[in-house]
């Protein structure tokens, strides 16, 4: 757990604070990702944690230990530092770099090497291959990957990470994201994460803290928390006029509840159909399915006037499928594209499991995050 | 002696010995000068990283010094530090080694790159750790760099101390060659001056790639 308690900084012939009396708490094993506009002091936050900036005042604590008691290179040496330009020492090579805080604790040259093949392993860079390289060998996403095994090697609990997906292109950013996010649920670190990026804000972190001018927090909570319900105009104005489809990436189709649909089996009496139709349901279609429960379309109450059985002729496509893995936000774009504006929701065996309308995606959006919906409304897992 | 012949080989031959007696005493007073001028250019250089505001004042006096002719400063040393003095001799050649040697070495530090020292600040290197083990090696091709051309120009120099009685290659040049009007002595006396430099030069060529394999590596593709 990584505490601030009324931190303020203030440089040396700067009227206003860099940050100002900020006080936040990130719990163990959670990724809290510090945004805000420039000037923000995001990354000042962040750098009074390994005191590479110390605090005015206020009281910083790392597992109830005040980090300004713990000698510096002490403190920095058990922190994970992760910074945009990577800093690898381009005189050593890619196992000399990775090996850089075990060797300074002095371990000893086993269980250094040991550990960085297990470290390149870790972040997907085939020990083999990379461990003799120099860093100007590297493409920019294999520099930041040994960064971030770097950060990792003395098995630090508290890592800091200084938008350290920033220099690299969107393709391989969204791929860094990923591992990391892997490793992140593997591992479990407490992370402090800095970016201007809301959208990296919003995928990577457990926990967002939104920076206002001098460090002053204007919200500190779920992504989902602060998407529905942001505190301020600030806030709202930060995180952009789009924040409905930004929260409707946080959740997968399987996360919310469905709607039950009519099921019209083929080859079932008309008479039977109608009546279920009739009942209490207020729809005038019903989801016709073969035999092992696999949408074919819809019928309309008029089709099935009259006698005989439901026959597969009938089904009206145009229905698109949806997974329960989608995020919402595909969901609502497949929905949005087709011709019938409700996707029927299947399993892995493709049989119907509920059906979602646009109409559900706009109730979810209006109720509170963390509603009963949300089988588990926290973590990355719960979003991958 | 007479001069019918440009090159007296009989004369090279006979004077082996003392061509390599010679030799070996201007290599002694070169890497003296070179080694004195590089720990305190080093020095100098640590002080200027400390307090930046140092760097125009401690460059200005080693121009001044740089800006003395040779012969001048010997002729100025004489009075305290006497004659056929070794130092003599090395006040005025680690004089001008130093110009070049600081500005190189603070040149070397100051292209470390920034995320490279603050990435060396985040993982926890104490500051004599990170100066001796991150920023002296990066800085090592700019400062070998500095070493060539002050060994170089000292090697030059050093012949000019046969004019105030010392050995070296200068004084084939200067006591035998000028004082005996003797061709041969004055041309081996030059040209094992500019080998003994090319030889350095090449040395140092030879050190810095091997202790700088990384600095030739670059990405292939």
């Amino acid at each position: 757990m990584v505490a601030f308690e009324r931190v303020t900084k203030r440089y040396a012939g700067v009227d206003e604070p860099a940050v100002r009396d900020l006080t936040l708490t990130v719990p163990s094993g959670e990724i809290c990702v510090l945004v805000g506009p420039s000037g923000s002091g995001k990354t000042t936050t962040m750098k009074m944690v390994n005191r590479l900036i110390e605090p005015t005042s206020g009281r910083i604590t790392i597992d109830g230990t005040d980090v300004m008691r713990l000698p510096a290179v002490e403190l920095r040496r058990r922190i994970g530092y992760v910074i945009q330009q990577v800093g690898l020492f381009p005189h050593l090579t890619v196992a000399d770099n990775v090996a850089v805080v075990p060797r300074l604790l002095r371990w000893s040259p086993e269980r250094v090497r040991d550990r960085v093949e297990e470290l390149l392993e870790l972040v997907g860079l085939e020990p083999g291959r990379y461990r003799g390289r120099y860093p100007a060998e590297l493409s920019g996403g294999e520099r930041q990957r040994v960064g971030v095994a770097r950060a990792m090697a003395a098995d630090p609990s508290v890592m800091l990470m200084d938008e350290p997906f920033g220099a690299v292109d969107p393709i391989r950013r969204e791929r860094l994201q990923n591992e990391f996010l892997r490793l992140q649920r593997r591992l479990g670190k407490t992370v402090i994460f800095v970016t201007h990026d809301v959208d990296e804000a919003i995928k990577m972190a457990d926990r967002i803290a939104i920076l206002q001018r001098s460090g002053v927090l204007a919200q500190y909570d779920t992504a989902d928390a602060i998407l529905s319900r942001p505190a301020s105009d600030f806030v709202e104005h930060f995180i952009g006029a789009d924040r409905g489809l930004k929260r409707l990436s946080l959740r997968r189709v399987g996360d919310i509840s469905l709607l039950p649909p009519v099921l019209v089996r083929v080859g079932e009496p008309r008479a039977e159909a109608r009546r279920r139709l009739g009942g209490g349901a207020p729809v005038d279609f019903a989801l016709l399915v073969d035999a092992a429960e696999r949408p074919l379309g819809w019928v309309h109450r008029r089709e099935l006037d009259g006698d005989g059985s439901v026959g597969p002729e009938l089904a009206i496509p145009g229905s698109p499928t949806l997974e329960p893995e989608s995020t919402l936000r595909d969901a609502l774009s497949t929905m949005l594209g087709s011709s019938v504006q409700l996707g029927v929701v299947v399993d892995g065996g493709g049989r119907v499991v509920g059906i979602l309308s646009v109409d559900t995606l706009s109730e979810y959006l209006r109720a509170p995050p963390g509603a009963p919906e949300g089988s588990a409304n926290r973590g990355p897992e719960s979003r991958r | 002696m007479t001069d019918d012949a440009l090159v007296r080989w009989d004369w090279i031959v006979r004077e082996l010995d003392e061509i390599a007696r010679r030799l070996g005493e201007h290599v002694l007073l070169t890497v003296l000068a070179v080694a004195i001028g590089f720990g305190i250019s080093f020095a100098l250089a640590l002080v200027i990283r400390r307090r930046p505001i140092l760097h125009s004042p401690v460059l200005g006096v080693a121009g001044v010094l740089y800006a003395i002719p040779s012969l001048a400063l010997f002729a100025l040393l004489i009075p305290f530090t006497g004659v056929q003095s070794v130092l003599t001799a090395e006040i005025a050649l680690v004089s001008y080694t130093i110009l070049i040697l600081v500005r190189n070495i603070v040149t070397g530090f100051a292209g470390v790159p920034q995320d490279v020292l603050e990435a060396a600040d985040g993982m926890g290197y104490t500051p004599w750790q990170r100066l001796w083990r991150v920023e002296l090696p990066i800085a090592l091709p700019v400062i070998v760099a500095g070493l060539r051309i002050a060994t170089v120009t000292t090697v030059g120099l050093v012949t000019v101390t046969a004019l105030i009685g010392l050995g070296g290659l200068g004084y084939l040049i200067v006591n035998i060659g000028l004082a005996r009007f003797f061709f041969t002595a004055t041309l081996v006396g030059t040209l094992g001056a500019i080998g003994l430099a090319i030889a350095a030069d090449l040395g140092f060529v030879a050190l810095e790639r091997a202790l700088t394999p990384w600095a030739r590596s670059r990405r292939t593709g």
